[in-house]
């Protein structure tokens, strides 16, 4: 089964990713060889085994809720690509 | 200078050595061969030599020496350093400059070792050739015409080429181990839980480990044994006490059990998935001999899982990339673009630019794995098969210490060879990449040469947290051999 382009411009839409035409057709070939590869997992009949997400057994940690030292307004904000005051300065949320 | 970490330990300790001309000789090094290698994105120069004076000092005064104390180290640039830019070899993170140092960085702060600098590595850890890298290509410095492996190409190059003697890598599908191999050094995927993760840029959250490169199994003990432990601030850090690991390499295992996976090596009338070369096979059983003339005993086992191992990890390892990534959005760190219509403009575009194509793969691949319709028969259908791969590994360490195959199917491929085809390049990874989704241990030590002179590793598994088993069955090998010794005449 291959990847057709409708389905391959969707996936980016998920994920939030501009692709030119020429990524989507390269999507298209290079995702369909892998997706075909990674559909030999459905010879092995899994039926009756449980998913494993994680080689540890993972459970909530908590600590004491104590108050420690954080970063400052301007260590945390040192990264952001545009800044008013103290926030992350964002083009509008809602109207586009 | 062509000493190992402990021998630099040594020679600081007898006078003959200050930490300053340790570093001053492994700069020189660095200027030397860095325009032929391009290992590093950063060498801080002024920095690495302050911390040498700095160490000296405490020498002069008397005051107890951390464990490291003078050594140099190759950071890769996954890793968190505070206030030194961390890329993760890409154009995203291009300004990227941490606020706090990685677990593993404060560790080695406390150990007085010398942060020299940062090293090239595959955008966000994804590839196995640090061709993905956003800024250079590294080259491998026994063939400049090949790559290093990779992720962690610049750290395993930097440490074969004699510009640092330690580097930290992390390996999320091998990307220490395959390295490593190609390169001709020892490197090491400690068990999942042993090191913490705080600190290293996420690539794939439930396989990724950081761990050491160097020239020889003792250095890997020591600097294992700095890195290792607890850390309130990684939840899947186990609390479990670390064991001197440099203590204990000297003492071999007896009745020593070897497990060697079918599944590893050609059958007859059947190749060995990924295409085993016939020099690393020949190797690899040689290595297997010298093994039993230590009193060890080969047993052949079956890991009949390991097969799928490539299309478990590439559904795995990208649905997990999928969700870490998409904190990359272009507001509160990373590239933004400079020109959008709108909020979800501005993030597909900043994504859009500032990923490279291997990323821009992976998450595309993660994100249909996850999505509604295919999670069942991808993403959950992978974790069914990685229970598979794990209970296969459970099954062969009930009847072995340790299992030993090839670290890769060939030695070092050359630059370019498999840009074009991700497969290709996935399937270089087909023998460390089971160790990842089972969560046990892996070290690959140097176990022969080609006959064109490209680097052989042996990959040692072991069950989980059984690293110092694993360290003094590496070492009983080395002791035999002196791969270990050999290095390149770049």
């Amino acid at each position: 089964m291959s990847l057709s382009a409708d389905e391959v411009r969707r996936v980016a839409d998920l994920a939030r990713l501009e692709l030119s035409d020429a990524d989507v057709d390269a999507m298209v070939r290079q995702l369909g060889a892998i997706v075909d590869y990674i559909n030999q997992l459905q010879q092995l009949n899994t039926d009756a085994v449980e998913p494993l997400a994680h080689a540890l057994d993972v459970h909530d940690v908590f600590r004491d809720d104590v108050p420690g030292t954080s970063l400052s307004p301007d260590e945390a904000l040192a990264n952001a690509p545009a800044r008013k005051d103290d926030f992350y300065r964002v083009p509008p949320v809602f109207g586009d | 200078m062509n000493l190992t970490a402990a021998e630099l330990l040594e020679r600081q300790s007898t006078g003959d050595l200050s930490a300053e001309a340790i570093t001053q000789s492994f700069l020189a090094r660095i200027q030397q061969v860095e325009p032929k290698l391009r290992s590093f994105l950063a060498v801080d120069e002024a920095g690495a030599l302050e911390q040498a004076r700095a160490i000296d000092a405490k020498r002069r005064r008397g005051d107890a020496m951390g464990i490291l104390a003078g050594v140099p180290i190759a950071i890769k640039d996954v890793i968190c350093v505070q206030g030194q830019r961390a890329t993760a070899g890409s154009k995203m993170l291009e300004a990227f400059v941490p606020p706090y140092d990685a677990h593993v960085i404060t560790r080695l702060k406390e150990a007085d070792a010398i942060l020299i600098g940062k090293s090239n590595c595959d955008e966000f850890a994804m590839g196995s050739s640090t061709e993905n890298s956003a800024y250079q290509t590294t080259r491998n410095p026994w063939d400049l015409e090949r790559t290093p492996g990779g992720s962690s190409g610049g750290s395993a190059a930097a440490v074969a080429a004699s510009e640092a003697p330690l580097a930290l890598g992390t390996d999320t599908g091998g990307s220490i181990r395959q390295p490593a191999g190609l390169c001709g050094i020892v490197g090491l995927k400690p068990s999942y839980g042993r090191v913490s993760r705080f600190g290293l840029i996420a690539y794939g959250s439930s396989l990724d480990q950081c761990g050491p490169f160097a020239h020889d199994v003792r250095d890997s003990a020591l600097l294992l044994e700095v890195i290792a432990g607890h850390d309130s601030r990684d939840s899947t850090s186990v609390d479990r006490p670390v064991p001197q690991y440099a203590k204990v390499v000297e003492s071999p295992v007896q009745a020593l059990v070897i497990g060697v996976p079918r599944e590893f090596f050609n059958q007859p009338g059947a190749q060995a998935t990924g295409g085993l070369d016939a020099e690393v096979e020949r190797s690899v059983r040689d290595a297997l001999k010298v093994y039993e003339s230590l009193g060890a005993t080969i047993k052949e086992i079956s890991l009949p899982h390991s097969p799928y191992s490539v299309a478990v990890y590439y559904l795995v390892a990208t649905a997990e990339a999928s969700s870490n990534l998409a904190r990359y959005d272009g507001v509160h760190f990373g590239h933004r673009a400079k020109e959008f219509a709108g909020l979800i403009d501005m993030m597909k575009k900043s994504r859009g630019e500032g990923f490279g194509a291997e990323v821009k793969r992976r998450i595309m691949l993660g994100t249909y794995a996850l999505s509604s319709g295919y999670i069942d028969a991808y993403y959950l259908k992978a974790l069914k098969v990685r229970r598979l791969i794990r209970q296969d590994f459970d099954r062969a360490f009930a009847e072995c210490d340790v299992i030993v195959g090839p670290t890769s199917p060939t030695a070092a491929f050359k630059i370019g060879e498999k840009t074009g085809d991700p497969l290709a390049m996935y399937l270089s990874d087909i023998y460390t990449i089971s160790a990842n989704l089972a969560g046990i241990c892996g070290i690959s030590i140097p176990c022969g040469l080609t006959k064109t002179g490209l680097p052989i590793g042996l990959q040692i598994l072991g069950a989980p947290f059984t690293e110092e088993k694993l360290l003094r069955i590496a070492r009983m090998y080395e002791r035999e051999t002196d791969w270990h010794k050999r290095r390149p005449a770049v």
